[in-house]
C-alpha cells in the first residue's frame, strides 16, 4: 500500500507548483488551495520537494527521512557557469541623463560579483552616451558594453531589445539587472522572452547562494502580503528588475578605471516600426519635489476623511522642507492625484522621515515606504497595522495631533522648521 | 474594422488578503476572486475601440475552470466573445510560460481572422510583474506599446495606431503599425457599469474552453516545466524593530506632539 500526501490548506499559497510536478495528476486547485486526490496519489513525494511553503507532508507515522532524502538531488542541478561570470546592469537613460536606479544597481552588482568571483559590467545603449559609460565606471562597473547609435536616441522597445539581445548573446552574462521603471520593465520582459530565460520583477533582495552560486531573487508577492524567493536554475542570464531606491546609492569615484567595449547596433531606422512623435514632460511645479527624492514625506490616508486634511499635511511638510504624499485609499477617493501615491501600485520612497497620517498601513502601502529612516504613525485605531512598522506611534485624532506637531515645531525651531 | 483581443486574468483581491499573526500564514478564506483591476480597463478600451472603429472584441483568459465567471462579466461590459484557456498542464506557469500559452491562443484566434490589437492591463495585482504583455508582444512580433494612458487614434486602413504612453514624470506620443499590443494604465478610461440585460447576456454565454492540446505550443514550453523561474521559498515580510508608542494623545494631543518633536530634535532628525 502506498503512502499519500497531506496538504495543509492553511499553509498553501496556491502557487500550483505541486500540480506541475505531480506525475499522476493527483492534485487540483479548489478555491485557490491545492487538494490531493487520495485515489490517484502514489506517494512519490515530488510535490513535497517542490512546495515552497512546506504545506505538503506525509502523515507523521511515516519515516521523515524518506521525504527528506531526495532534496539533495534537486540542489545538485548544475548551474551553467561562464569562465569569469559577469553581473550586468542595464544603464537606463533619458536624453543622456541616467536613471539613478542604474547606479544603485551597479553598487549592488558589485557585491554580487564579489560573491560570484566575477566582475560588474554595464550595458549602455543610447546616442552620444559615452559620458554615461564613463559614469558607469565611476560608480563601479569594471567593464562597459556600449552601443552608441542615433537609432537609440529615444527609447523604443524594438531597437533596445535588438541591442540588448545582441550583447547578451555575444558576451553571455551570468546575471542581468534592470530598474523596475516603465522603461526597464518594458525592455526586460521582451529581452527575457527573446533570449529564453527567467525574469523576476520588482526584487527587494538579491543575494548569491554560497553553495549553488545561484541568484536568490526575493520579491513581495500577493500585493506584498508575502515574500517569495525565486530561482532561475537552468537558463542564463538570470534576470531581475529592482525598484528605484531599494538599493543604496554607491559613491562615485572618477579615479576608477574600466574597459569600454563598443558594439554596433546593426539595425537601421527604416527597420524600426514605432516612431516617437512627441514627448511631453510632466514637469513638477516649482514647489513640488519629486516624491522619490524627498527627505521628509507627510502622507495622508483614508483616516483624513476627505481632501481637506491635505492642507494641514502640506503645512507640516512645508515647515520641514518636505512633500505631501497619499495612500491608495486617498488617491482612489479622488483626494490626491496618482502622482502622489506611495505603495505597491504607486511609488517606492526612502525619506529620512515618513509621517503616515490616518493611514491604516495595508501591506500594499507599507512596501512602498518601509525603508524610510524614521516612520511616524498617527492614527485613531490602536490596532492599525501601521503601528507595527512605526518607530513612533501616536494613537489619536490626526486633526488634533498634526496641528499640535506644527505648533510645536514652530515653537522649538521657528517658522522655518530650523532649515 | 478592428479585431481586438483583451487578456483578462482572474485574481484574488489582494487588498483583502491578510496575514494570520499567530501562524504567519496567508488568510485566504473569504478572499473574493475579481477581474484583475487593470484588466477591467483593458476590457473597456477594447470595447470602446470596437465601438468607435467597428470590429470585434474577444476576451481571452488563462485560468482555472471557474474563471468563466470573469469572462462572463467581461462579456456583460460589451465584449463580443470569449475564450477560456484552461488545462492542468498550465499549472505553475511563470510569466515566460504564461506568455507562451497566451501567444499560442492568440495565434489560434488569428487563424480565423487576423488580430489587429491585443490589449492587456499593465500588470496583475497578484503577480505585479508587468512581464506577460511584453512577452506576448515579443512572441507574436507585434509592436509593443506599454503603459498606454490614451489611444489617440487608430487608422484601420493605413494600419497604424497612435497612443500616449505614461512614463515617470513624462508622457510620449508613439505611432506604430498594426498589429500591436497595448498594456494600459487605469487612467486610460472610466469602465462602464453593465446594464441588467447585459449581465444576463454575459451569464447566458457559453464560454468556449481551449486546452493546451488545442494550441500549437510544445508541452515543455508551458506550465511548471516550461517556466524558467521557480519559487523556492515563501515567507512573511520582515518587520522593523519595535517602535515606541507615545501615549496620551487622545486626551492631550499637544503633549504627545511635543514629546514626538523633542525626540526628533534630540535624535537629530529635524532642526539640523
Amino acid at each position: 500500500m502506498s503512502r499519500i500526501v497531506n496538504i495543509d490548506g492553511q499553509r498553501c499559497v496556491g502557487c500550483e507548483q505541486c500540480i506541475g510536478v505531480c506525475p499522476v495528476d493527483a492534485i487540483r486547485m479548489e478555491d485557490g488551495i491545492a487538494v490531493v486526490d487520495p485515489s490517484s496519489c502514489t506517494g512519490c513525494g515530488e510535490c513535497l520537494r517542490t512546495c515552497p511553503v512546506e504545506a505538503i507532508s506525509f502523515p507523521e507515522s511515516e519515516p521523515e527521512a524518506q521525504a527528506q532524502a531526495p532534496q539533495e538531488a534537486v540542489a545538485q542541478a548544475a548551474p551553467i557557469q561562464a569562465a569569469l561570470p559577469e553581473v550586468w546592469v542595464f544603464v537606463e537613460q533619458l536624453r543622456g541623463i541616467a536613471a539613478p536606479v542604474s547606479w544603485e544597481l551597479i553598487g549592488h552588482a558589485g557585491k554580487l560579483a564579489a560573491d560570484l568571483g566575477g566582475r560588474v559590467a554595464a550595458a549602455v545603449l543610447g546616442h552620444e552616451v559615452e559620458p554615461l559609460a564613463k559614469a558607469a565606471i565611476a560608480y563601479g562597473a569594471e567593464r562597459v558594453y556600449l552601443i552608441d547609435d542615433p537609432v537609440l536616441a529615444h527609447y523604443r522597445t524594438q531597437p533596445y531589445l535588438h541591442g540588448m539581445t545582441r550583447l547578451i548573446e555575444n558576451y553571455r552574462p551570468e546575471i542581468v539587472l534592470l530598474g523596475a521603471t516603465t522603461t526597464g520593465r518594458d525592455l526586460a520582459g521582451a529581452v527575457a522572452t527573446t533570449v529564453h530565460t527567467g525574469l523576476t520583477a520588482d526584487c527587494t533582495g538579491l543575494t548569491i547562494n554560497p553553495d549553488s552560486k545561484l541568484l536568490e531573487q526575493t520579491r513581495p508577492a500577493y500585493g506584498g502580503n508575502i515574500m517569495a524567493t525565486i530561482l532561475c536554475e537552468k537558463y542564463r542570464p538570470q534576470m531581475a528588475t529592482v525598484r528605484p531606491r531599494v538599493m543604496p546609492m554607491p559613491d562615485r569615484d572618477d579615479a576608477r578605471r574600466g574597459e569600454i567595449i563598443r558594439e554596433p547596433l546593426g539595425l537601421a531606422e527604416e527597420e524600426i516600426r514605432a516612431k516617437v512623435v512627441d514627448y511631453l514632460s510632466d514637469v513638477p511645479q516649482d514647489d513640488q519635489v519629486r516624491l522619490e527624492d524627498a527627505s521628509v514625506i507627510v502622507a495622508g490616508g483614508r483616516g483624513l476623511g476627505g481632501p481637506q486634511g491635505f492642507g494641514m499635511l502640506k503645512e507640516l511638510a512645508d515647515l520641514l522642507h518636505g512633500v505631501v504624499a497619499a495612500s491608495r485609499a486617498a488617491v482612489d477617493s479622488g483626494w490626491m492625484p496618482h502622482l502622489f501615491q506611495v505603495g505597491q501600485t504607486g511609488k517606492t520612497v526612502r525619506p529620512r522621515i515618513y509621517f503616515a497620517c490616518g493611514i491604516s498601513g495595508a501591506i500594499q502601502h507599507l512596501v512602498g515606504m518601509q525603508t524610510s529612516d524614521v516612520i511616524i504613525a498617527i492614527n485613531r485605531d490602536p490596532s492599525a497595522p501601521v503601528f507595527q512598522m512605526a518607530d513612533y506611534g501616536i494613537v489619536g485624532d490626526v486633526y488634533r495631533v498634526v496641528p499640535a506637531i506644527i505648533k510645536t515645531v514652530k515653537e522649538r525651531l521657528g517658522s522655518t522648521g530650523g532649515g | 474594422m478592428l479585431r481586438i483581443v483583451a487578456c483578462v486574468k482572474q485574481v484574488p483581491d489582494t487588498t483583502q488578503v491578510r496575514i494570520d499573526p499567530e501562524t504567519n500564514t496567508l488568510i485566504r478564506e473569504g478572499v473574493p476572486s475579481i477581474i484583475n483591476p487593470f484588466d477591467v480597463h483593458a476590457i473597456e478600451e477594447a470595447v470602446r475601440l470596437k465601438e468607435r472603429y467597428g470590429g470585434t472584441a474577444t476576451m481571452l483568459c488563462m485560468g482555472p475552470p471557474w474563471a468563466t465567471e470573469a469572462l462572463q462579466k467581461a462579456l456583460s461590459f460589451g465584449a463580443d466573445d470569449a475564450i477560456l484557456l484552461t488545462d492542468r498542464a498550465l499549472a505553475g506557469s511563470d510569466t515566460w510560460a504564461t506568455s507562451a500559452a497566451l501567444a499560442a491562443a492568440i495565434r489560434k484566434l488569428a487563424e480565423r481572422e487576423p488580430v489587429d490589437l491585443v490589449i492587456c492591463g499593465k500588470q496583475t495585482i497578484d503577480g505585479d510583474t508587468a512581464q506577460v504583455g511584453p512577452g506576448i508582444a515579443t512572441r507574436l512580433g507585434f509592436a509593443q506599446l506599454t503603459y498606454v494612458d490614451k489611444v489617440e487614434s487608430v487608422d484601420p486602413e493605413a494600419r497604424r495606431i497612435r497612443v500616449r504612453r505614461m512614463l515617470e514624470g513624462a508622457r510620449e506620443i508613439v505611432e506604430a503599425p498594426l498589429p500591436a499590443l497595448l498594456s494600459v494604465v487605469k487612467e486610460i478610461n472610466e469602465p462602464r457599469y453593465a446594464s441588467l440585460p447585459d449581465l444576463v447576456r454575459g451569464l447566458r454565454f457559453q464560454v468556449p474552453v481551449w486546452h493546451v492540446t488545442d494550441l500549437d505550443v510544445a508541452a515543455d514550453e508551458v506550465g511548471l516545466r516550461g517556466s524558467p523561474t521557480q519559487v523556492r521559498r515563501i515567507f512573511p515580510p520582515p518587520r522593523r524593530g519595535q517602535g515606541e508608542i507615545i501615549a496620551g494623545a487622545l486626551e492631550d494631543p499637544d503633549r504627545a506632539a511635543a514629546a514626538l518633536v523633542d525626540r526628533l530634535i534630540e535624535s537629530g532628525r529635524i532642526g539640523q
